[in-house]
Protein backbone atom coordinates (compact mmCIF):
# COMPACT_ATOMS: atom_id res chain seq x y z
CA UNK A 1 0.00 0.00 0.00
CA UNK A 2 1.53 3.21 -0.64
CA UNK A 3 2.54 5.20 2.26
CA UNK A 4 0.32 8.32 1.73
CA UNK A 5 -2.50 6.23 1.42
CA UNK A 6 -1.56 4.47 4.63
CA UNK A 7 -1.23 7.84 6.21
CA UNK A 8 -5.08 8.00 6.09
CA UNK A 9 -5.48 4.68 7.49
CA UNK A 10 -3.92 5.32 10.97
CA UNK A 11 -4.75 8.74 11.32
CA UNK A 12 -7.24 9.31 14.00
CA UNK A 13 -8.87 12.38 11.65
CA UNK A 14 -10.42 10.06 9.55
CA UNK A 15 -11.86 7.22 11.92
CA UNK A 16 -13.08 4.08 10.68
CA UNK A 17 -17.32 4.16 11.48
CA UNK A 18 -19.02 1.34 12.20
CA UNK A 19 -22.69 1.55 11.85
CA UNK A 20 -24.41 -1.20 13.62
CA UNK A 21 -22.13 -3.74 15.91
CA UNK A 22 -22.10 -7.19 15.20
CA UNK A 23 -25.26 -9.24 16.37
CA UNK A 24 -25.36 -9.94 19.93
CA UNK A 25 -26.95 -12.55 22.01
CA UNK A 26 -30.38 -11.62 22.70
CA UNK A 27 -30.84 -10.81 26.47
CA UNK A 28 -34.00 -13.03 28.01
CA UNK A 29 -36.18 -9.75 28.67
CA UNK A 30 -36.52 -6.38 27.37
CA UNK A 31 -38.80 -3.16 28.92
CA UNK A 32 -40.15 -3.35 24.56
CA UNK A 33 -39.97 -5.85 21.75
CA UNK A 34 -40.65 -4.02 18.75
CA UNK A 35 -41.24 -6.81 15.79
CA UNK A 36 -40.50 -5.81 12.54
CA UNK A 37 -36.97 -3.45 11.81
CA UNK A 38 -38.59 -1.39 8.62
CA UNK A 39 -38.80 2.21 8.91
CA UNK A 40 -41.28 2.56 11.29
CA UNK A 41 -39.75 0.02 14.04
CA UNK A 42 -36.63 1.99 14.12
CA UNK A 43 -38.36 5.25 13.87
CA UNK A 44 -39.74 3.98 17.26
CA UNK A 45 -37.12 2.76 18.62
CA UNK A 46 -35.05 5.89 18.19
CA UNK A 47 -37.64 8.21 19.99
CA UNK A 48 -38.36 5.80 22.57
CA UNK A 49 -34.50 6.23 23.16
CA UNK A 50 -34.33 10.02 22.91
CA UNK A 51 -37.54 11.39 23.64
CA UNK A 52 -38.75 8.59 26.45
CA UNK A 53 -35.11 7.73 27.88
CA UNK A 54 -36.17 3.71 27.44
CA UNK A 55 -33.39 1.96 26.11
CA UNK A 56 -33.73 -1.51 26.98
CA UNK A 57 -35.21 -2.27 23.82
CA UNK A 58 -35.02 -5.09 21.19
CA UNK A 59 -35.87 -4.58 17.48
CA UNK A 60 -36.72 -7.95 15.71
CA UNK A 61 -36.69 -8.53 12.03
CA UNK A 62 -36.61 -11.50 10.39
CA UNK A 63 -34.58 -10.35 7.27
CA UNK A 64 -31.89 -7.53 7.16
CA UNK A 65 -32.38 -4.21 7.82
CA UNK A 66 -35.27 -2.58 6.61
CA UNK A 67 -35.31 -4.71 3.76
CA UNK A 68 -38.91 -4.93 3.23
CA UNK A 69 -41.36 -2.02 2.08
CA UNK A 70 -39.00 0.53 3.44
CA UNK A 71 -36.56 -0.31 0.87
CA UNK A 72 -38.89 -0.89 -1.88
CA UNK A 73 -40.94 2.74 -1.94
CA UNK A 74 -40.64 5.09 -4.50
CA UNK A 75 -39.87 7.55 -1.59
CA UNK A 76 -42.83 10.53 -2.52
CA UNK A 77 -43.01 12.56 1.02
CA UNK A 78 -45.97 15.17 0.94
CA UNK A 79 -48.97 16.03 3.33
CA UNK A 80 -51.80 17.42 0.92
CA UNK A 81 -54.40 14.37 2.01
CA UNK A 82 -58.06 15.24 2.37
CA UNK A 83 -59.16 14.58 5.26
CA UNK A 84 -58.37 16.90 8.28
CA UNK A 85 -57.27 14.10 10.25
CA UNK A 86 -55.50 13.04 7.51
CA UNK A 87 -53.66 16.17 7.00
CA UNK A 88 -52.59 16.99 10.34
CA UNK A 89 -50.64 13.76 11.41
CA UNK A 90 -48.61 13.77 7.51
CA UNK A 91 -48.26 17.86 8.32
CA UNK A 92 -45.93 17.01 11.48
CA UNK A 93 -44.15 14.36 9.42
CA UNK A 94 -42.68 16.14 6.84
CA UNK A 95 -41.69 18.95 9.46
CA UNK A 96 -39.94 16.08 11.22
CA UNK A 97 -38.61 15.06 7.81
CA UNK A 98 -36.90 18.93 7.08
CA UNK A 99 -34.85 19.01 9.93
CA UNK A 100 -34.13 14.93 10.21
CA UNK A 101 -31.29 15.00 8.33
CA UNK A 102 -29.47 17.94 11.08
CA UNK A 103 -31.01 15.79 14.03
CA UNK A 104 -28.94 12.85 12.71
CA UNK A 105 -26.20 14.52 11.44
CA UNK A 106 -26.64 11.91 8.09
CA UNK A 107 -27.50 12.68 4.73
CA UNK A 108 -30.79 11.63 3.83
CA UNK A 109 -30.79 12.99 0.45
CA UNK A 110 -34.06 15.11 1.38
CA UNK A 111 -35.15 17.15 -1.73
CA UNK A 112 -38.24 19.38 -1.83
CA UNK A 113 -39.50 19.01 -5.54
CA UNK A 114 -43.01 20.37 -5.52
CA UNK A 115 -45.72 17.78 -6.27
CA UNK A 116 -48.37 17.46 -8.90
CA UNK A 117 -51.60 15.69 -8.80
CA UNK A 118 -52.72 15.94 -12.10
CA UNK A 119 -56.39 15.95 -12.85
CA UNK A 120 -57.89 14.90 -16.43
CA UNK A 121 -61.61 14.79 -15.36
CA UNK A 122 -63.79 17.43 -13.70
CA UNK A 123 -64.30 14.70 -10.58
CA UNK A 124 -60.57 14.93 -10.13
CA UNK A 125 -60.77 19.14 -10.90
CA UNK A 126 -63.21 18.83 -7.75
CA UNK A 127 -61.22 16.66 -5.80
CA UNK A 128 -57.92 18.55 -6.21
CA UNK A 129 -60.03 22.41 -5.31
CA UNK A 130 -61.62 20.60 -1.98
CA UNK A 131 -58.03 19.08 -1.22
CA UNK A 132 -56.32 22.52 -1.59
CA UNK A 133 -58.51 24.15 0.16
CA UNK A 134 -58.39 21.50 3.27
CA UNK A 135 -54.67 21.65 2.93
CA UNK A 136 -54.83 25.69 3.22
CA UNK A 137 -57.13 25.59 6.25
CA UNK A 138 -54.67 23.38 7.57
CA UNK A 139 -51.94 25.48 6.98
CA UNK A 140 -50.28 23.78 3.94
CA UNK A 141 -48.96 24.86 0.90
CA UNK A 142 -51.16 23.40 -1.48
CA UNK A 143 -53.06 25.05 -4.33
CA UNK A 144 -55.64 24.21 -7.79
CA UNK A 145 -53.21 25.16 -10.83
CA UNK A 146 -54.07 25.60 -14.61
CA UNK A 147 -52.71 24.14 -17.79
CA UNK A 148 -50.79 27.16 -18.38
CA UNK A 149 -49.15 27.10 -15.12
CA UNK A 150 -48.58 23.43 -14.96
CA UNK A 151 -46.25 24.08 -18.95
CA UNK A 152 -44.55 26.81 -16.78
CA UNK A 153 -43.36 24.69 -14.01
CA UNK A 154 -43.02 21.57 -15.91
CA UNK A 155 -42.00 22.22 -19.55
CA UNK A 156 -41.43 18.36 -19.93
CA UNK A 157 -45.06 17.21 -19.46
CA UNK A 158 -47.23 16.93 -22.65
CA UNK A 159 -50.03 19.70 -22.36
CA UNK A 160 -51.56 18.54 -25.69
CA UNK A 161 -55.41 18.07 -25.68
CA UNK A 162 -55.21 15.38 -28.41
CA UNK A 163 -54.72 12.91 -26.27
CA UNK A 164 -56.78 10.59 -24.50
CA UNK A 165 -56.74 11.94 -21.05
CA UNK A 166 -55.34 16.16 -21.55
CA UNK A 167 -54.63 17.46 -18.29
CA UNK A 168 -57.24 20.31 -16.93
CA UNK A 169 -55.51 21.06 -14.08
CA UNK A 170 -53.78 19.70 -11.23
CA UNK A 171 -53.03 20.24 -7.03
CA UNK A 172 -49.65 21.60 -6.86
CA UNK A 173 -48.13 21.06 -3.46
CA UNK A 174 -44.98 23.27 -2.52
CA UNK A 175 -43.40 21.04 0.30
CA UNK A 176 -43.64 17.39 -2.08
CA UNK A 177 -39.92 16.06 -1.53
CA UNK A 178 -38.12 12.62 -1.70
CA UNK A 179 -35.68 11.06 0.33
CA UNK A 180 -33.09 8.85 0.28
CA UNK A 181 -35.46 5.81 2.25
CA UNK A 182 -32.95 3.34 3.26
CA UNK A 183 -30.32 6.37 4.68
CA UNK A 184 -33.75 7.21 6.68
CA UNK A 185 -34.22 3.69 7.85
CA UNK A 186 -30.11 3.75 8.46
CA UNK A 187 -30.53 6.94 10.54
CA UNK A 188 -32.65 6.12 12.58
CA UNK A 189 -31.62 2.61 13.61
CA UNK A 190 -27.66 4.47 14.02
CA UNK A 191 -29.81 6.82 16.53
CA UNK A 192 -31.43 3.90 18.58
CA UNK A 193 -28.12 2.24 18.23
CA UNK A 194 -26.45 4.97 20.00
CA UNK A 195 -28.29 5.18 23.01
CA UNK A 196 -28.44 1.58 23.34
CA UNK A 197 -31.04 0.18 21.88
CA UNK A 198 -30.50 -3.60 20.13
CA UNK A 199 -31.69 -4.51 17.05
CA UNK A 200 -31.64 -8.06 15.89
CA UNK A 201 -31.81 -8.99 12.08
CA UNK A 202 -32.62 -12.43 10.82
CA UNK A 203 -34.70 -12.71 13.98
CA UNK A 204 -37.57 -13.89 13.37
CA UNK A 205 -41.41 -13.62 15.51
CA UNK A 206 -42.50 -16.94 15.44
CA UNK A 207 -45.45 -16.29 18.59
CA UNK A 208 -46.25 -15.01 21.87
CA UNK A 209 -47.37 -15.65 25.31
CA UNK A 210 -50.05 -14.17 26.34
CA UNK A 211 -51.85 -14.14 30.14
CA UNK A 212 -54.87 -13.16 30.82
CA UNK A 213 -55.35 -10.81 27.82
CA UNK A 214 -51.83 -9.45 28.48
CA UNK A 215 -48.38 -10.26 26.14
CA UNK A 216 -45.32 -11.37 28.31
CA UNK A 217 -42.74 -13.17 25.69
CA UNK A 218 -42.25 -13.18 22.31
CA UNK A 219 -40.96 -16.58 20.75
CA UNK A 220 -38.40 -16.09 18.18
CA UNK A 221 -36.64 -18.40 16.37
CA UNK A 222 -33.47 -17.61 18.56
CA UNK A 223 -35.52 -18.24 21.93
CA UNK A 224 -38.45 -17.08 24.16
CA UNK A 225 -37.72 -13.52 25.50
CA UNK A 226 -39.78 -11.51 28.09
CA UNK A 227 -40.95 -8.31 27.30
CA UNK A 228 -43.03 -5.59 28.75
CA UNK A 229 -44.54 -4.15 25.79
CA UNK A 230 -44.64 -4.98 22.22
CA UNK A 231 -45.27 -2.87 19.23
CA UNK A 232 -45.82 -4.60 15.76
CA UNK A 233 -44.42 -3.04 12.68
CA UNK A 234 -44.51 -5.62 10.24
CA UNK A 235 -46.50 -4.07 7.42
CA UNK A 236 -47.19 -6.56 4.92
CA UNK A 237 -46.98 -9.18 7.59
CA UNK A 238 -49.42 -7.68 9.82
CA UNK A 239 -52.47 -10.33 9.66
CA UNK A 240 -49.74 -12.99 10.19
CA UNK A 241 -48.28 -11.23 13.06
CA UNK A 242 -51.30 -10.08 14.84
CA UNK A 243 -52.98 -13.41 14.39
CA UNK A 244 -49.73 -15.00 16.49
CA UNK A 245 -51.28 -12.25 19.39
CA UNK A 246 -55.12 -14.09 18.16
CA UNK A 247 -56.85 -10.69 16.60
CA UNK A 248 -57.39 -9.65 13.32
CA UNK A 249 -57.44 -6.44 11.63
CA UNK A 250 -59.38 -4.66 8.66
CA UNK A 251 -56.40 -5.47 6.66
CA UNK A 252 -55.13 -7.12 3.13
CA UNK A 253 -51.89 -7.95 1.92
CA UNK A 254 -51.90 -6.53 -1.68
CA UNK A 255 -48.59 -6.32 -3.76
CA UNK A 256 -47.71 -2.56 -5.09
CA UNK A 257 -45.45 -2.45 -7.95
CA UNK A 258 -42.34 -0.01 -9.44
CA UNK A 259 -39.54 0.09 -11.65
CA UNK A 260 -36.76 2.19 -12.16
CA UNK A 261 -35.50 3.48 -15.93
CA UNK A 262 -31.90 3.85 -16.70
CA UNK A 263 -30.46 6.88 -15.39
CA UNK A 264 -29.97 9.89 -17.27
CA UNK A 265 -29.08 13.52 -16.54
CA UNK A 266 -31.50 15.55 -14.83
CA UNK A 267 -34.46 16.82 -16.48
CA UNK A 268 -37.24 16.38 -13.98
CA UNK A 269 -37.38 18.80 -11.00
CA UNK A 270 -41.20 17.94 -10.02
CA UNK A 271 -42.84 14.80 -8.20
CA UNK A 272 -45.63 14.05 -10.75
CA UNK A 273 -48.35 11.99 -10.06
CA UNK A 274 -51.63 11.31 -11.83
CA UNK A 275 -55.20 9.92 -9.69
CA UNK A 276 -56.68 9.20 -13.16
CA UNK A 277 -54.24 7.66 -14.93
CA UNK A 278 -52.73 5.39 -11.98
CA UNK A 279 -49.22 6.39 -11.93
CA UNK A 280 -46.76 8.41 -10.36
CA UNK A 281 -43.27 9.79 -11.40
CA UNK A 282 -39.77 11.51 -10.26
CA UNK A 283 -36.34 11.61 -10.98
CA UNK A 284 -33.85 10.58 -8.29
CA UNK A 285 -30.43 12.36 -7.66
CA UNK A 286 -29.15 9.50 -9.94
CA UNK A 287 -30.73 10.28 -12.60
CA UNK A 288 -33.32 7.27 -12.82
CA UNK A 289 -36.93 7.73 -13.40
CA UNK A 290 -38.86 6.36 -10.23
CA UNK A 291 -41.91 5.17 -11.58
CA UNK A 292 -45.03 3.36 -9.98
CA UNK A 293 -48.64 2.73 -10.43
CA UNK A 294 -51.59 1.36 -8.39
CA UNK A 295 -51.53 -1.63 -6.29
CA UNK A 296 -52.42 -4.74 -7.59
CA UNK A 297 -55.66 -6.31 -8.68
CA UNK A 298 -55.70 -8.91 -5.80
CA UNK A 299 -54.14 -9.69 -2.39
CA UNK A 300 -50.55 -11.80 -2.77
CA UNK A 301 -48.05 -12.76 0.04
CA UNK A 302 -45.46 -12.41 -3.12
CA UNK A 303 -42.97 -9.37 -4.48
CA UNK A 304 -43.27 -11.47 -8.03
CA UNK A 305 -43.23 -8.82 -10.74
CA UNK A 306 -45.47 -8.81 -13.76
CA UNK A 307 -45.73 -7.42 -17.43
CA UNK A 308 -49.39 -6.29 -16.82
CA UNK A 309 -48.39 -3.67 -14.45
CA UNK A 310 -45.73 -2.85 -16.78
CA UNK A 311 -48.03 -2.51 -19.58
CA UNK A 312 -50.84 -0.44 -17.80
CA UNK A 313 -47.70 1.95 -16.47
CA UNK A 314 -46.09 2.69 -19.92
CA UNK A 315 -49.17 3.38 -21.38
CA UNK A 316 -50.18 6.05 -19.63
CA UNK A 317 -46.64 7.60 -18.63
CA UNK A 318 -46.04 7.60 -22.55
CA UNK A 319 -48.76 10.07 -22.76
CA UNK A 320 -47.57 12.24 -20.31
CA UNK A 321 -44.27 12.03 -21.41
CA UNK A 322 -43.84 11.13 -24.63
CA UNK A 323 -40.09 11.11 -25.30
CA UNK A 324 -39.15 8.49 -22.62
CA UNK A 325 -40.30 5.90 -24.93
CA UNK A 326 -36.32 5.69 -25.67
CA UNK A 327 -35.76 4.64 -22.07
CA UNK A 328 -34.87 1.56 -21.20
CA UNK A 329 -36.70 -0.12 -18.28
CA UNK A 330 -33.74 -1.08 -15.22
CA UNK A 331 -34.90 -2.49 -12.54
CA UNK A 332 -38.54 -3.72 -11.68
CA UNK A 333 -39.69 -4.78 -8.19
CA UNK A 334 -42.49 -5.13 -5.72
CA UNK A 335 -43.40 -4.72 -1.97
CA UNK A 336 -46.33 -5.92 0.06
CA UNK A 337 -48.93 -3.52 1.15
CA UNK A 338 -51.25 -3.42 4.17
CA UNK A 339 -54.04 -1.99 2.63
CA UNK A 340 -57.55 -0.88 5.01
CA UNK A 341 -60.81 -0.11 3.12
CA UNK A 342 -60.68 3.44 4.28
CA UNK A 343 -56.84 4.08 2.97
CA UNK A 344 -56.17 5.76 6.45
CA UNK A 345 -53.39 3.90 8.85
CA UNK A 346 -54.02 1.74 11.93
CA UNK A 347 -52.46 2.81 15.09
CA UNK A 348 -52.61 2.32 18.95
CA UNK A 349 -53.75 -0.53 21.44
CA UNK A 350 -55.60 -3.82 20.27
CA UNK A 351 -57.38 -6.09 22.06
CA UNK A 352 -54.15 -7.63 23.88
CA UNK A 353 -52.95 -5.33 26.37
CA UNK A 354 -49.20 -3.87 26.56
CA UNK A 355 -49.39 -5.11 22.85
CA UNK A 356 -49.84 -2.08 20.06
CA UNK A 357 -50.30 -1.88 16.52
CA UNK A 358 -48.21 0.43 13.85
CA UNK A 359 -50.40 -1.00 10.48
CA UNK A 360 -52.32 -0.32 7.75
CA UNK A 361 -49.34 1.64 5.75
CA UNK A 362 -50.61 0.63 2.13
CA UNK A 363 -48.88 2.56 -0.11
CA UNK A 364 -48.30 5.44 1.73
CA UNK A 365 -46.36 4.64 4.68
CA UNK A 366 -42.93 6.17 4.04
CA UNK A 367 -43.83 9.81 3.95
CA UNK A 368 -45.06 9.03 7.89
CA UNK A 369 -42.48 7.42 9.17
CA UNK A 370 -40.92 9.63 11.27
CA UNK A 371 -44.35 11.04 12.73
CA UNK A 372 -45.97 7.58 13.11
CA UNK A 373 -42.34 6.58 14.81
CA UNK A 374 -42.79 9.75 17.43
CA UNK A 375 -46.22 9.27 18.10
CA UNK A 376 -45.83 5.51 18.67
CA UNK A 377 -43.14 5.75 21.15
CA UNK A 378 -45.56 8.18 23.17
CA UNK A 379 -48.07 5.56 23.15
CA UNK A 380 -45.54 2.97 24.16
CA UNK A 381 -44.41 5.05 26.71
CA UNK A 382 -46.93 6.64 28.45
CA UNK A 383 -49.91 3.74 27.45
CA UNK A 384 -51.79 6.85 26.04
CA UNK A 385 -52.80 7.52 22.51
CA UNK A 386 -51.96 10.91 21.73
CA UNK A 387 -54.91 13.32 20.07
CA UNK A 388 -53.37 12.85 16.85
CA UNK A 389 -53.13 9.07 16.05
CA UNK A 390 -56.41 8.72 17.95
CA UNK A 391 -58.56 8.51 15.15
CA UNK A 392 -56.86 6.22 13.54
CA UNK A 393 -57.78 3.26 16.52
CA UNK A 394 -58.64 -0.19 15.42
CA UNK A 395 -61.59 0.16 17.20
CA UNK A 396 -62.94 2.80 15.10
CA UNK A 397 -64.19 0.15 12.32
CA UNK A 398 -66.46 -1.05 15.29
CA UNK A 399 -67.75 2.35 15.77
CA UNK A 400 -68.26 3.14 11.74
CA UNK A 401 -66.24 5.98 12.00
CA UNK A 402 -63.65 5.45 8.70
CA UNK A 403 -61.25 8.20 8.19
CA UNK A 404 -61.79 7.99 4.40
CA UNK A 405 -58.84 9.08 2.80
CA UNK A 406 -60.02 7.53 -0.79
CA UNK A 407 -60.12 10.81 -2.45
CA UNK A 408 -56.11 11.11 -1.82
CA UNK A 409 -55.17 7.69 -1.63
CA UNK A 410 -56.60 6.70 -5.46
CA UNK A 411 -53.41 8.66 -5.79
CA UNK A 412 -51.81 6.76 -2.84
CA UNK A 413 -48.70 7.71 -2.95
CA UNK B 1 -49.71 -13.20 -19.13
CA UNK B 2 -51.74 -15.39 -16.42
CA UNK B 3 -54.67 -17.03 -17.17
CA UNK B 4 -57.74 -18.19 -14.88
CA UNK B 5 -60.47 -20.70 -16.29
CA UNK B 6 -63.68 -19.40 -15.48
CA UNK B 7 -66.25 -22.13 -15.04
CA UNK B 8 -68.45 -20.73 -17.96
CA UNK B 9 -66.05 -18.77 -20.57
CA UNK B 10 -63.00 -21.50 -20.19
CA UNK B 11 -59.06 -19.57 -20.01
CA UNK B 12 -59.21 -16.11 -20.15
CA UNK B 13 -56.48 -13.72 -19.41
CA UNK B 14 -56.44 -12.82 -15.31
CA UNK B 15 -56.66 -9.19 -16.36
CA UNK B 16 -60.37 -9.68 -17.58
CA UNK B 17 -61.51 -10.86 -13.97
CA UNK B 18 -62.58 -9.07 -11.21
CA UNK B 19 -61.31 -10.21 -7.70
CA UNK B 20 -64.52 -10.27 -4.96
CA UNK B 21 -62.64 -11.01 -1.66
CA UNK B 22 -62.92 -14.15 0.39
CA UNK B 23 -65.79 -16.30 0.36
CA UNK B 24 -67.07 -16.21 4.01
CA UNK B 25 -70.60 -16.48 6.00
CA UNK B 26 -73.14 -13.43 6.00
CA UNK B 27 -74.09 -12.74 9.53
CA UNK B 28 -77.88 -13.30 10.90
CA UNK B 29 -79.35 -9.76 9.41
CA UNK B 30 -80.72 -9.30 13.21
CA UNK B 31 -76.81 -9.92 14.32
CA UNK B 32 -75.53 -7.15 16.79
CA UNK B 33 -73.54 -3.92 14.93
CA UNK B 34 -70.57 -5.43 15.89
CA UNK B 35 -70.76 -8.77 14.02
CA UNK B 36 -71.65 -6.84 11.12
CA UNK B 37 -68.67 -4.42 11.62
CA UNK B 38 -66.57 -7.88 11.40
CA UNK B 39 -68.44 -8.99 8.64
CA UNK B 40 -67.52 -6.14 6.50
CA UNK B 41 -64.41 -4.81 7.41
CA UNK B 42 -62.32 -7.50 9.43
CA UNK B 43 -60.07 -9.83 7.04
CA UNK B 44 -58.74 -12.79 7.83
CA UNK B 45 -56.09 -12.14 5.29
CA UNK B 46 -55.07 -15.71 5.07
CA UNK B 47 -51.32 -16.76 4.23
CA UNK B 48 -52.39 -19.88 1.60
CA UNK B 49 -55.25 -21.72 0.23
CA UNK B 50 -58.29 -19.49 0.11
CA UNK B 51 -61.37 -19.53 -1.36
CA UNK B 52 -63.04 -16.15 -3.34
CA UNK B 53 -65.08 -14.75 -5.65
CA UNK B 54 -63.95 -13.87 -8.69
CA UNK B 55 -66.10 -12.06 -11.94
CA UNK B 56 -65.39 -12.50 -15.42
CA UNK B 57 -65.92 -8.65 -16.40
CA UNK B 58 -67.40 -8.46 -20.03
CA UNK B 59 -69.74 -11.28 -18.70
CA UNK B 60 -70.51 -10.11 -15.44
CA UNK B 61 -70.60 -14.15 -13.96
CA UNK B 62 -69.21 -14.20 -10.56
CA UNK B 63 -68.29 -17.63 -9.51
CA UNK B 64 -65.78 -19.43 -6.82
CA UNK B 65 -61.73 -19.82 -7.16
CA UNK B 66 -59.24 -21.12 -4.78
CA UNK B 67 -56.29 -19.59 -5.02
CA UNK B 68 -52.54 -19.72 -3.42
CA UNK B 69 -51.62 -16.26 -1.93
CA UNK B 70 -48.32 -17.07 -1.48
CA UNK B 71 -47.42 -18.98 -4.82
CA UNK B 72 -49.56 -17.27 -6.78
CA UNK B 73 -51.36 -19.92 -8.24
CA UNK B 74 -54.94 -20.63 -9.10
CA UNK B 75 -55.63 -24.14 -7.69
CA UNK B 76 -59.74 -24.70 -8.96
CA UNK B 77 -62.25 -22.77 -10.31
CA UNK B 78 -66.01 -23.85 -9.98
CA UNK B 79 -69.59 -22.28 -10.30
CA UNK B 80 -70.64 -20.94 -6.83
CA UNK B 81 -73.61 -23.54 -7.29
CA UNK B 82 -71.10 -25.68 -5.62
CA UNK B 83 -71.37 -24.07 -2.47
CA UNK B 84 -74.85 -22.38 -2.82
CA UNK B 85 -77.26 -24.81 -4.11
CA UNK B 86 -80.47 -23.66 -1.97
CA UNK B 87 -82.89 -20.59 -1.49
CA UNK B 88 -82.21 -18.38 1.61
CA UNK B 89 -84.94 -16.63 3.10
CA UNK B 90 -84.01 -13.28 5.20
CA UNK B 91 -87.19 -12.70 7.78
C1 LIG C 1 -43.51 -0.11 -4.49
C2 LIG C 1 -43.88 0.73 -3.28
C3 LIG C 1 -43.90 2.12 -3.38
C4 LIG C 1 -44.24 2.92 -2.28
N1 LIG C 1 -44.17 4.26 -2.41
C5 LIG C 1 -44.39 5.06 -1.34
C6 LIG C 1 -44.21 6.47 -1.43
O1 LIG C 1 -43.83 7.00 -2.48
N2 LIG C 1 -44.45 7.22 -0.33
C7 LIG C 1 -44.86 6.66 0.85
O2 LIG C 1 -45.10 7.41 1.80
N3 LIG C 1 -45.02 5.33 0.97
C8 LIG C 1 -44.78 4.50 -0.09
N4 LIG C 1 -44.93 3.14 0.03
C9 LIG C 1 -45.37 2.56 1.32
C10 LIG C 1 -44.21 2.44 2.29
O3 LIG C 1 -43.11 1.83 1.66
C11 LIG C 1 -44.59 1.59 3.50
O4 LIG C 1 -45.86 1.96 3.99
C12 LIG C 1 -43.58 1.75 4.63
O5 LIG C 1 -42.28 1.58 4.15
C13 LIG C 1 -43.87 0.78 5.73
O6 LIG C 1 -42.78 0.75 6.63
P1 LIG C 1 -42.71 -0.30 7.77
O7 LIG C 1 -41.51 -0.05 8.55
O8 LIG C 1 -44.03 -0.31 8.48
O9 LIG C 1 -42.67 -1.71 7.01
P2 LIG C 1 -41.41 -2.55 6.34
O10 LIG C 1 -40.35 -1.67 5.87
O11 LIG C 1 -42.05 -3.48 5.37
O12 LIG C 1 -40.88 -3.33 7.60
C14 LIG C 1 -41.54 -4.42 8.16
C15 LIG C 1 -40.50 -5.42 8.61
O13 LIG C 1 -41.13 -6.44 9.38
C16 LIG C 1 -40.38 -7.61 9.19
N5 LIG C 1 -41.18 -8.78 9.61
C17 LIG C 1 -42.28 -9.30 9.03
N6 LIG C 1 -42.69 -10.39 9.70
C18 LIG C 1 -41.84 -10.57 10.73
C19 LIG C 1 -41.74 -11.53 11.78
N7 LIG C 1 -42.61 -12.55 11.92
N8 LIG C 1 -40.71 -11.40 12.67
C20 LIG C 1 -39.81 -10.40 12.55
N9 LIG C 1 -39.87 -9.46 11.57
C21 LIG C 1 -40.86 -9.54 10.68
C22 LIG C 1 -40.04 -7.60 7.71
O14 LIG C 1 -38.91 -8.40 7.45
C23 LIG C 1 -39.80 -6.11 7.45
O15 LIG C 1 -38.42 -5.76 7.46
C24 LIG C 1 -44.61 2.30 -1.05
C25 LIG C 1 -44.61 0.91 -0.94
C26 LIG C 1 -44.24 0.11 -2.03
C27 LIG C 1 -44.24 -1.38 -1.88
Amino acid sequence: MPFGLLKYALSKQYPGERHFPARKELRPSYDVVIVGAGGHGLAAAYYLAREWNITNVAVLDKGYLAGGNTARNTAIIRSNYLTPEGVRFYDESVRLYQDLANEFDYNLMYSERGHFTLAHTDAAMRTARWRAEVNKHMGVKSELVYPDEIARICPQLNMSRDVRYPILGALYHYPGAIARHDAVAWGYARGAHRRGVEIHTHTEVTGFEIDNGRVNAVRTNRGTIKCGKVLQAVAGMTSVVAGMAGFKLPIRTIPLQACVTEPVKPFLDPIIVSGSLHVYVSQSARGELVMGGSVDPYSLYNTRSTLDFKEELIMHMLELFPFIGRMRMLRQWAGMADMTPDFSPVMGETPVQNYYIDAGWGTWGFKATPVCGKRMAETVATGKVPDLIAPFALERFYRFAQVGEKGAASVGH
Amino acid sequence: MKIMNCPMNGPRNVSEFVWGGEVREMPDPAASDHEWAEYVFIENNTKGVVREWWMHAPTSYWFIAERNTETDEIVRTYPATELYNSRREFK
